[in-house]
C-alpha cells in the first residue's frame, strides 16, 4: 500500500449534473424539517421518501437497466449520497439496498435473484439490512454461531443477529451465517443467505437507544425454512463476499457528512450573530478544511471503485479518520456556543448538538470499528 | 514516477545527502548545492516554454515538491520554483538566485521599515517575495539585517530592512484575485510538510519492523499498530491537503486551496513527528540518527507561513462572512 494510490479524482459532468434537480427536490421535501430531526441522515427512516426518490429514478442507482436501475456509475452515487447526508434527508429505508445488497446482489447473484430483487430495490419496495454482528460476535466476526444446515428444499437457519441497522423495518436480511464446519474453523464454511424476514421462525426484536431513537434490532431464527435460492454468491464463499461488501460501506461519503447537518445549523446561527471572530472562525476553518481534504480522499476511493477495484484498506483509512472527524464536530461546535455564552443558541440548535453527542459514538463503531480499522491498516503497512 | 521526478529524486538522493544537509545546517555555504539545482533547469519548470521553461502546471509539479521535503532539502527549492511561476504569471521577471516567501508574519512601521519574520529558508535566500497588506514586493536579502531565530540547524530567520531598497522590485497587486505572496508561501510548505511527514512514517515503519523487544518485532503489538495508524492517517490526508494546496492547471495556486492545504497539513505535523519519535525510542532524539532532519522541520515548517490557526481562521472567516451558500457549497466551489 503505498500513498500515492488516492489521487485527486473529478466527478464526471454528467454525474455532477444530477446534484441541481436533487438538490431542488429536497429543498420541497427535506429542509424544511428541524435540524435535530435531519441530523439522523442515515438513521432517519422514511419508506414514502425513499419511494419518492425512486419515482425520480434515484435509486438502484449503480443498477444496470435491465434489472430495473438507473445504470450510472459510483460518481453519480456519490454526488446524489452527500446531497441526502448533507441535506438530513431520512434515507434509511433503502440505504443499505442501494449502497452494498443491490450490489453484492448484482455481483453474485444468480438471474433469477437479480430479477426478482434488483427491480425491487430500485422501486423501493424491497428494503434490506446486513446480519452480520451476534450476541457473541461483534469484530471477531468469524465466530459468528448462526448456522444454516441443507434440508430436502432449501435451509433450515438457526441461530441470532444483533444490532441490526433497520430489521425491524426491512424485508431481507443478507446474513452471514455457517453453513459448514464449526466456529473455530473461522473464515472457512461462511455463507451469505438472503433471508425473507417475514418467514415463520423470525423474530425481530428493536432495541432502544439512548437517544430514545430504535434504529437496529435483535432477530431470532428459530427452524427457519428458507428456500434454495436464499444462498447468495458460493457456499462457503461468505467471507471474500462481506469483505468485498464493506469496501462499498466504508469508502461512501457517509463516513464524513454525519455531522453535516449539525455544520450547516451552526453556519447559519454564525451568520445572524455578529461575532465572527477568534475560536469560532477557527473551528470553522477547520471543520471545512476537513471536510475538504476528507471529501477529496473519498472521491479518490470513489474513482477506484469505478475502475472495479477494491480498495478495502484504503477505505479502512478513510474510514477511521472521516468517523474521528465526524465525531469531533458536535463537540467542537458545543465548545464554541459555551465559549460564547452571552450569544443565545436556538433550542434547535442545542437539541441537535445533543442529538449528534449521543450518536457519535456509534459512528466509529458501524461498519467496523476503530480497532478493527486499524488492525486492517497495520496488515496493509505489513506491520502484521 | 514522471521523468521530471525521477531526475529529481536521483539529484536528491546523490547530492543533498543527510551529511550535506548537516553542513549547511552547521553553516557550510548551501552555494554548491544550489549551483546544481539551478543548472538543471527544475528552477524554470512553471515557466512557459518561450520563456526557457516547460510549461509545467502546478498539479504535475507537485509530486517534485513533495520530494524537496522528503528529503529535508535545506534550500527554498519550491519557493523559487513557485515564486517565478507566480511572478510571471503577474508579467514580470524573476531576478536570480533563491526566493523564501514570507507568510502572514510582515510588518511594515511608520518610519518605513520592513519587517518579515519567522521566515523560512530566510538564512539561504538571496531575495523575499513579500507582501505588506496591498504592498507586494521582492525585497534583496542583502539590504537586510538577518537574525537568524537561533534554533539549533533551522534555516528560518528574520529579516529587517531600515527602508525600502533601492533595488526592490515593486509588484502592481492585479485586481482580479490572485494568491498573495503568504497564501503562495502556504502553499508551498504544504508539500513540505507531506514530504517530511512521509519520511518520517517510512523510517517509522522500517524501525518498528526491525526492532525486537519481548522476543519479537516491536510492530506486533497492537499499541504500536494504532500509534502508526494513526500517523497513517495524518500523512495519507496531508498528501492529499498539499495536493489540493497545488491544484492548478497553471503557476497560480487557488488561494482557498493553499489555506486549507497548509491548515491540514500544520494540524497534522506535530501528531506524526511526536508518533515517530515515541516509535523509535531514544535513539530517534539523537543527533547522528536522521529522523530528527524531517521532525525538526515538520515543526519550524508548521510554525512559518502560518500556522493552522492562523489559516484556519482566514477560511471561516471566508466561509462566514464572504460567502452565502452552505459549507457544502463552499466544500464543492473550493475544489471545482
Amino acid at each position: 500500500m503505498t500513498i500515492d494510490v488516492l489521487d485527486l479524482a473529478s466527478i464526471p459532468e454528467e454525474d455532477e449534473a444530477l446534484r441541481g434537480p436533487v438538490r431542488a427536490f429536497l429543498q420541497e421535501s427535506v429542509l424544511s424539517l428541524p435540524a435535530d430531526r435531519r441530523a439522523r441522515t442515515w438513521m432517519g427512516f422514511d419508506a414514502g421518501f425513499s419511494r419518492a426518490l425512486a419515482e425520480r429514478g434515484w435509486l438502484g442507482l449503480t443498477l444496470p437497466k435491465e434489472y430495473g436501475g438507473a445504470q450510472l456509475g459510483p460518481f453519480a452515487r456519490f454526488v446524489i449520497s452527500e446531497e441526502l447526508l448533507a441535506a438530513g434527508a431520512p434515507v434509511s429505508a433503502h440505504w443499505i439496498a442501494d449502497r452494498q445488497s443491490g450490489p453484492l446482489i448484482l455481483k453474485y447473484g444468480t438471474e433469477e435473484q437479480k430479477h426478482f430483487y434488483l427491480p425491487r430495490i430500485s422501486r423501493a419496495e424491497a428494503f434490506f439490512c446486513i446480519g452480520m454482528s451476534e450476541p457473541s460476535s461483534g469484530s471477531d466476526l468469524a465466530s459468528i454461531r448462526s448456522r444454516a444446515t441443507r434440508t430436502a428444499n432449501g435451509w433450515r437457519l438457526n441461530g441470532s443477529k444483533i444490532w441490526t441497522t433497520n430489521a425491524q423495518h426491512s424485508h431481507y436480511m443478507i446474513a452471514l451465517v455457517r453453513t459448514s464446519g464449526e466456529p473455530q474453523d473461522r473464515y472457512k464454511g461462511l455463507s451469505q443467505l438472503i433471508v425473507d424476514l417475514s418467514l415463520p421462525g423470525v423474530t425481530v426484536r428493536p432495541i432502544e437507544d439512548m437517544s430514545g431513537d430504535a434504529h437496529f434490532s435483535e432477530v431470532f431464527f428459530d427452524n427457519v425454512e428458507c428456500p434454495e435460492n436464499a444462498l447468495i454468491g458460493e457456499e462457503g464463499n461468505g467471507w471474500a463476499q462481506v469483505n468485498a461488501e464493506l469496501a462499498f460501506e466504508r469508502s461512501g461519503p457517509e463516513r464524513l457528512y454525519s455531522s453535516m447537518v449539525l455544520v450547516e445549523s451552526w453556519l447559519r446561527h454564525c451568520r445572524d450573530s455578529a461575532a465572527n471572530e477568534g475560536v469560532r472562525l477557527e473551528t470553522m476553518g477547520h471543520i471545512v478544511s476537513w471536510l475538504t481534504v476528507l471529501r477529496s480522499l473519498s472521491l479518490a476511493l470513489t474513482a477506484k471503485l469505478a475502475r472495479g477495484e477494491s480498495p478495502a484498506i484504503e477505505a479502512s483509512l478513510v474510514k477511521d479518520l472521516g468517523t474521528e472527524i465526524e465525531q469531533s464536530i458536535p463537540r467542537w461546535i458545543g465548545d464554541v456556543l459555551g465559549a460564547e455564552p452571552h450569544l443565545a443558541a436556538s433550542p434547535e440548535l442545542r437539541r441537535t448538538v445533543s442529538y449528534l453527542e449521543q450518536l457519535a459514538p456509534s459512528f466509529s463503531l458501524r461498519g467496523g470499528t476503530r480497532e478493527i480499522m486499524r488492525g486492517i491498516i497495520a496488515r496493509g503497512l505489513n506491520l502484521r | 514516477m514522471d521523468m521530471l521526478t525521477e531526475a529529481l529524486e536521483r539529484m536528491f538522493s546523490e547530492r543533498a545527502t543527510p551529511a550535506v544537509i548537516r553542513g549547511i545546517e552547521a553553516g557550510d555555504d548551501p552555494a554548491a548545492l544550489w549551483a546544481e539545482i539551478a543548472s538543471s533547469g527544475f528552477l524554470d519548470i512553471l515557466l512557459p516554454e518561450d520563456k526557457g521553461g516547460a510549461g509545467v502546471s502546478l498539479d504535475d509539479a507537485f509530486p517534485s515538491f513533495m520530494l524537496a521535503g522528503q528529503h529535508a532539502l535545506p534550500l527554498p527549492f519550491v519557493q523559487t520554483v513557485m515564486a517565478k511561476g507566480w511572478l510571471d504569471a503577474l508579467g514580470h521577471d524573476a531576478p536570480e538566485g533563491p526566493i523564501a516567501i514570507a507568510g502572514p508574519d510582515t510588518s511594515r512601521s511608520e518610519d518605513g521599515g520592513l519587517s518579515v519574520q519567522n521566515l523560512a529558508f530566510g538564512k539561504a535566500a538571496d531575495w523575499v517575495l513579500a507582501g505588506f497588506g496591498d504592498l507586494w514586493v521582492l525585497l534583496p536579502s542583502a539590504a537586510a539585517r538577518i537574525e537568524g531565530d537561533e534554533i539549533r540547524g533551522s534555516q528560518t530567520a528574520d529579516l529587517y530592512w531600515a527602508a525600502m531598497p533601492d533595488n526592490a522590485r515593486i509588484i502592481d497587486t492585479p485586481e482580479a484575485a490572485v494568491c498573495s505572496p503568504a497564501q503562495l508561501a502556504a502553499a508551498s510548505l504544504a508539500p513540505l510538510l507531506a514530504g517530511a511527514a512521509r519520511q518520517a512514517l517510512d523510517m517509522t515503519l522500517a524501525h518498528v519492523a526491525e526492532r525486537q523487544q519481548f522476543g519479537r518485532a516491536i510492530a506486533q503489538f497492537q499499541a504500536v499498530q494504532s500509534l502508526i495508524s494513526v500517523m497513517a492517517e495524518r500523512v495519507w490526508a496531508m498528501r492529499m491537503a498539499a495536493r489540493l494546496a497545488l491544484h492548478a492547471p497553471d503557476a497560480m495556486p487557488s488561494p482557498r486551496l493553499a489555506a486549507i492545504g497548509k491548515t491540514r497539513c500544520s494540524e497534522a505535523a506535530p501528531t506524526v513527528a511526536d508518533g515517530a519519535h515515541a516509535l523509535h525510542g531514544a535513539i530517534g532524539i539523537t543527533e547522528e540518527y536522521d529522523l530528527q532532519l524531517y521532525t525538526r522541520r515538520l515543526r519550524e515548517w508548521r510554525r512559518a507561513g502560518g500556522t493552522e490557526a492562523w489559516w484556519a481562521r482566514q477560511l471561516g472567516r471566508e466561509v462566514i462572512q464572504s460567502s452565502e451558500g452552505t459549507a457544502l457549497d463552499f466544500i464543492l466551489a473550493s475544489t471545482k
